[in-house]
Order: C-alpha cells, then structure tokens, then sequence
C-alpha cells in the first residue's frame, strides 16, 4: 500500500510539522514501507483470538486520590522559549 | 401534509406531471401556482419541531488530577503552580488512572439509570491547540464508563425521559489568556493548572423537545451531580459547562436538517436564552428559504445573539487510538454493585419522601429538594422543631419550616449572595425562632423583622427578643387600653365600619399594631376591636 503525496502532507498538517516537497517523497515511502510492514502482520491467522487494545496484561492499575506537591513555577518554566506572568507565551490562538 | 419535509415536497411539485398537479387543491391554489408561490405558502404551513441533545463537561470534586497527584485546589492560585512533568506531558511519563474520579463517574451513571459494561478504555485524542499540552487529550472514545441511562424531567406536570447517550472520564486542558503586544500583535498565555482536571463528560439523545427541557435536564443533571457529592456544579466559574446542538425538522419526520452546535453558554439562563434564539433563527431561515448550513455557533451573552465560528479549515481529525500507558479497566458486577448500595438519596427520592413523610405540597418538596443542601437543611430544621411535639405536628411544622426557607429566607440568600453553607441561621437557630412564634412570644409580623436581624447578626432570636424588647403582648387589658384609644382617634373609622364598610376593620387592626409597634398578638387585637365595635 503506497500513501499518497496528499495523505504525507496532511498527516504533517495535522501533526504541524513544516516538511519541504523532497521531505514529503522520502518520507512517503517510508511510511508506506511502515504500512506494508503492518500488512504482513494482518496475514497471521488469529482465528480464535480475543481482540485487545493492550499488549500487557495488566487491568485496574489505580491511584489512590491523594495530592503532593508539583513543581515550582520556575522548573516548569525552564523549558519555555517564551515567557510573560508565569505563563507559556504562544503565538495568538483564535477559535 | 404537515409532517412532510418541505424541500421534498418542493421538489416534487417541480418535477410532476400536469394531472398530478391537482393535488395543489390540498391548499386552495390553481394548478398553474408558481412554485415559489407554493414555498412561500407551504413554509408557513409546515410546522417544525425542535430537537435538542445537551453535552455537560462536569470537572469532579477530587483532591488530585486525573492522572498525576498535583492538587485540584488551584482556584485562585497563580498560574502554573500546580503542574507537574505528568500534566506538562513530559517525554516519558506515566499518567495514573485516579480511583476515586472513576468511582465519581461510574456512581453518577449509574444514578442517572446507565448500564455499566463490564469493560472501559482511555483513548487519546489527538488535535494540535496550545491547551493541550500532550497535543492530545487522554480521554475514552468507545468504551465509556456508562451507556443507554435516562434521566426524567417534569415538564407542565408531566414526566419526560431524557436518554443519556453515555458517561465518560477524561481531563480538562490548560486556561488559555489571549492578550494584545502595544504593538497591536496578539499572542495567548497559557496556564496549565487546569489541565489534567477531571472531567466527566455526560451526552444525552437528541431527545429534548425545547429551551425549557434544555433548562430542566440541566437544572436536574446538576442538582444529581450535587447530591452524589461529585462536582460543585458551578456554571459561573466553568466546573459545570454545557454545549447544545440543535435542529429543527418538519414536525412528524425523522430527517436531520442542519445541525447546530452552540458553545459559550456561562449559565442556565444563557442556555435557555441561546437554545430560544437558535429555535427562532433557523426557523426563520427556513421560511426565507435558506439551508441551515451545519456548523458551530458561539452565544454572545450581551448581545443575546449566537454568531457563526468560522469552521477550521481542516475537517476534525482526532484519530483516536488506545491509551498505550494505562491498561484497560475491568468492572466486575460486584463492584458495581457496591458502589450502587452505596449511592445516596437522590433527588427524585427525596421529593417523594419529603411528599409522604412530612406530607408537603409537591411545589414546596421541589423546592426544597432542588437542592441538596437545602433539603438536609429543611429535615435538620423539622427535626429540632419537633423534637418535643408529638408525631401529629409534624405536618404543620414542616409546613412552618418550608415557609420560611422558601420565603423570607431565599429572598435573604439570593439578595446577599449568600450560601446556605455560609448562613449564620443555622437549622437549630431557626427552629429557635419558630418555637417563640408557636409560643406566641413573638407575633408574626415580628419574627420576619427578628429573622432579618439574625440574618445579618448571627443572633439568636431569643437574644434579639429580649434585647430589643419584642415579646408580644398578650395581655388583653394592655390591648383593650390601646384599642380604646385608636378607637377614640379614628371615629370616622369606626363609623364607617357600623355602615357596612368592612374594610375600615383591617384598618383600625392596623392602627393598633402599629401603636403596640408590632408586638400586639394580632389575634388578640382582631378580637377586641371586633368585640368593642360590634357593639354598635
């Protein structure tokens, strides 16, 4: 199965990565490669099989609902490449 | 006639046959009746129907986030203090499911009549916006908590079941702060407190029939929410948020015509409010003609309008997938019943209960049960009101009671925005003041007066009485002199009453009380100014 150019640059849209014409070539073969790889799992015969969503066997894994502490302000900051009042300063987002 | 959708009627008179159109005289008109003729006519004759399904994003009273332990208590914290590299959506972190945020939600579904599949999931959504820190939201697409409920509303005295779609458990995102540079470039803040809340989200069928039912199903939805203990259900402040779509279709048929989504809404009024005017507005475009185009609308409160957002250039394209980091949830039957035994008296129980046991009109029961606290109010009060009256006196008391919590007491509250919870009346206090009444201590036209002072003071009546010197006089000589007097200084009064005129009684009653500045027992004073008067 061989993705289309136009499927590359929506999934780049949607993921708002910036890629060039050449990018969306190479990387339409290799996320076709990816796909193909897929299909030959979908040849195993799980006759028999119940479906899962999992690939470990656990169930139930809970929290008890109890609060610690967070982390300062300035840690969560520390990565932030624009800043204003405490805040994460992004470009203007409107609905 | 009515129940056929108007564009294929349309349609079908501009395709048919000469003989056919005959069946023009279902209207009266010649069979050379233009067509645009017919749909200005027959969009006046078909009657449409409103269909409305609601949406509640709920956040829920937990002490920590839905998947990492920072603390929930944030309101008026400065921002992103209470974040954590699980909230950040850090590389590499492991988000935790919280206990007791599931056991909110599966309680809720089942109050609000839901199946509980034996089985859950967490999915992650995915779509790019700076709320969300992860850039995608951890939520549960088709393995909710709860399916197939209902919750039943009163409409005009008649019962009306909402189905409840589903019942499911996700996080809220980040508070988003949209600001303009003096340069007059605009940028967003983010604040991550929010993100990571608990957010319960409860859809219901396209079942509700109008604004008001919309109003209803959430006054309800809210006051059940409230009673579990689950969510403050605060619409101001956004723990309780609504979005609504809307349709109007020929009434009679099952054809979707353009859906409406409306957002924005801040209140219950707004609701109602938004709901109103989209009714309105779609039925007006389709008499004129137009399409309702399916798209979001947002509700501008002081405009009382609703206004097209501009749909996103690209379609939503969430693809979910599994949450690989949380293993999936199992619910045995026995846990699901435990959690069952233990919910509470619901609204609708206490209404019927309230009914039977305190024999209460249905109007004053609805009242005092909207609200939880209200109602365990009212029982704390009757409780003490009673404690030394026999059982025969528990009607007439709990009437007294509910009297004044839905009187003087409401109008006091709602008038000093005050809550129950912060009320310096409390039950035993007001109970205080009932008893002086059926004592006779205090006349009825004083109590209001003490009642507002201990609203503002956090005095007992009892204090007040004595401190003010309101004990209600009783004595029927003190009267009879004051009687004597108002008599001798309103002779015109007293004629007029032996004339027949009825009304100068109630006057002269006046005159008394207010001479004894309200402490006149008034059944007393009613009594000898009848007695003294009717010797005529």
């Amino acid at each position: 199965m061989k993705l289309s150019a136009e499927e590359v640059r929506h999934i780049a849209l949607l993921a708002r990565l910036g890629i060039s014409e050449e990018e969306v070539e190479k990387l339409r073969n290799q996320l076709s490669h990816i796909l193909e790889n897929m299909e030959i799992l979908s040849q195993l015969d799980t006759e028999g099989l119940s479906p899962t969503t999992q690939s470990i066997a656990l169930e139930n894994i809970y929290r008890l609902d109890e609060p610690s502490p967070s982390l300062p302000v300035e840690d969560v900051l520390s990565n932030a490449p624009n800043q204003e009042d405490n805040c994460f300063k992004v470009n203007a987002v409107l609905e | 006639m009515l129940g056929r959708d108007i564009f294929q009627i349309v349609e079908y008179f501009a395709t048919c046959k000469a003989e056919t159109q005959s069946e023009l005289h279902f209207f009266d008109l010649p069979s050379a009746c233009p067509i645009t003729l017919v749909i200005a006519i027959l969009s006046h004759v078909v009657e449409y129907e409103t269909i409305i399904g609601l949406e509640v994003h709920s956040q829920l009273l937990t002490r920590s986030k839905m998947y990492c332990s920072c603390s929930t208590d944030y309101a008026g914290a400065p921002p992103n203090t209470h974040v954590c590299p699980v909230c950040l959506g850090m590389p590499g972190v492991l988000p935790t499911v919280n206990q007791r945020a599931v056991e909110f939600t599966i309680m809720t579904a089942l109050a609000l009549n839901c199946t509980i599949p034996g089985h859950a999931k967490f999915d992650r959504k995915n779509y790019p916006y700076p709320d969300l820190m992860k850039g995608y939201q951890i939520s549960q697409y088709d393995m909710p908590m709860g399916v197939n409920g209902y919750l039943v509303i009163d409409i005009e005295g008649k019962k009306r079941k909402i189905g409840i779609t589903r019942v499911h458990l996700e996080e809220d995102v980040a508070k988003l702060v949209h600001r303009t540079a003096p340069d007059g470039e605009s940028y967003s803040l983010v604040d991550v407190n929010r993100a990571g809340m608990p957010l319960m989200e409860i859809v219901s069928e396209p079942d509700i029939g109008s604004p008001e039912e919309a109003r209803l199903y959430l006054v309800k939805l809210r006051s059940i929410l409230q009673y579990l203990g689950v969510s403050t259900g605060n619409m101001e402040e956004g723990s309780f948020r609504c979005d609504a779509n809307i349709s109007i279709r020929p009434a009679g048929t099952t054809q979707y015509l353009g859906k409406v989504e409306v957002k924005n809404m801040n209140s219950f009024r707004a609701v109602f409010r938004a709901l109103e005017y989209e009714a309105r507005r779609q039925r007006e475009a389709m008499s004129g003609g137009e399409k309702i185009p399916q798209e979001t609308r947002g509700w501008v409160d002081d405009k009382g309008i609703t206004v097209s957002q501009r749909s996103k250039e690209y379609a939503h394209d969430y693809r979910y997938f599994p949450e690989p980091d949380i293993p999936p949830l199992a619910f045995s039957p026995e846990f699901v019943e435990k959690i069952h035994s233990g919910l509470p008296e619901l609204p609708s129980a206490r209404y019927d209960r309230f009914i039977s046991q305190y024999n209460l009109p249905s109007y004053d029961a609805e009242l005092l049960t909207d609200s939880r606290a209200m109602a365990t109010y009212f029982e704390e009060c009757v409780a003490i009101a009673t404690q030394n009256s026999g059982r025969q006196e528990l009607p007439k008391k709990a009437k007294a009671v509910s009297n004044w919590l839905l009187g003087d007491f409401t109008r006091l509250l709602n008038a000093s925005n005050t809550s129950l919870e912060d009320c310096r009346i409390k039950p035993a206090q007001l109970a205080e003041l009932l008893e002086l009444v059926e004592q006779g201590t205090l006349s009825g036209p004083l109590s209001k007066t003490v009642f507002e002072d201990m609203f503002n003071t956090g005095k007992t009546a009892t204090a007040i009485v004595a401190e003010k010197g309101l004990v209600q006089i009783t004595d029927s000589g003190e009267i009879a002199a004051l009687v004597e007097k108002i008599m001798a200084e309103n002779e015109k009064a007293v004629a007029d009453y032996r004339a027949g005129k009825e009304s100068s009684l109630t006057f002269l009653i006046g005159q008394v009380m207010k001479a004894s500045r309200g402490k006149a027992n008034p059944a007393v004073v009613r009594q000898i100014v009848t007695d003294k008067i009717g010797g005529k």
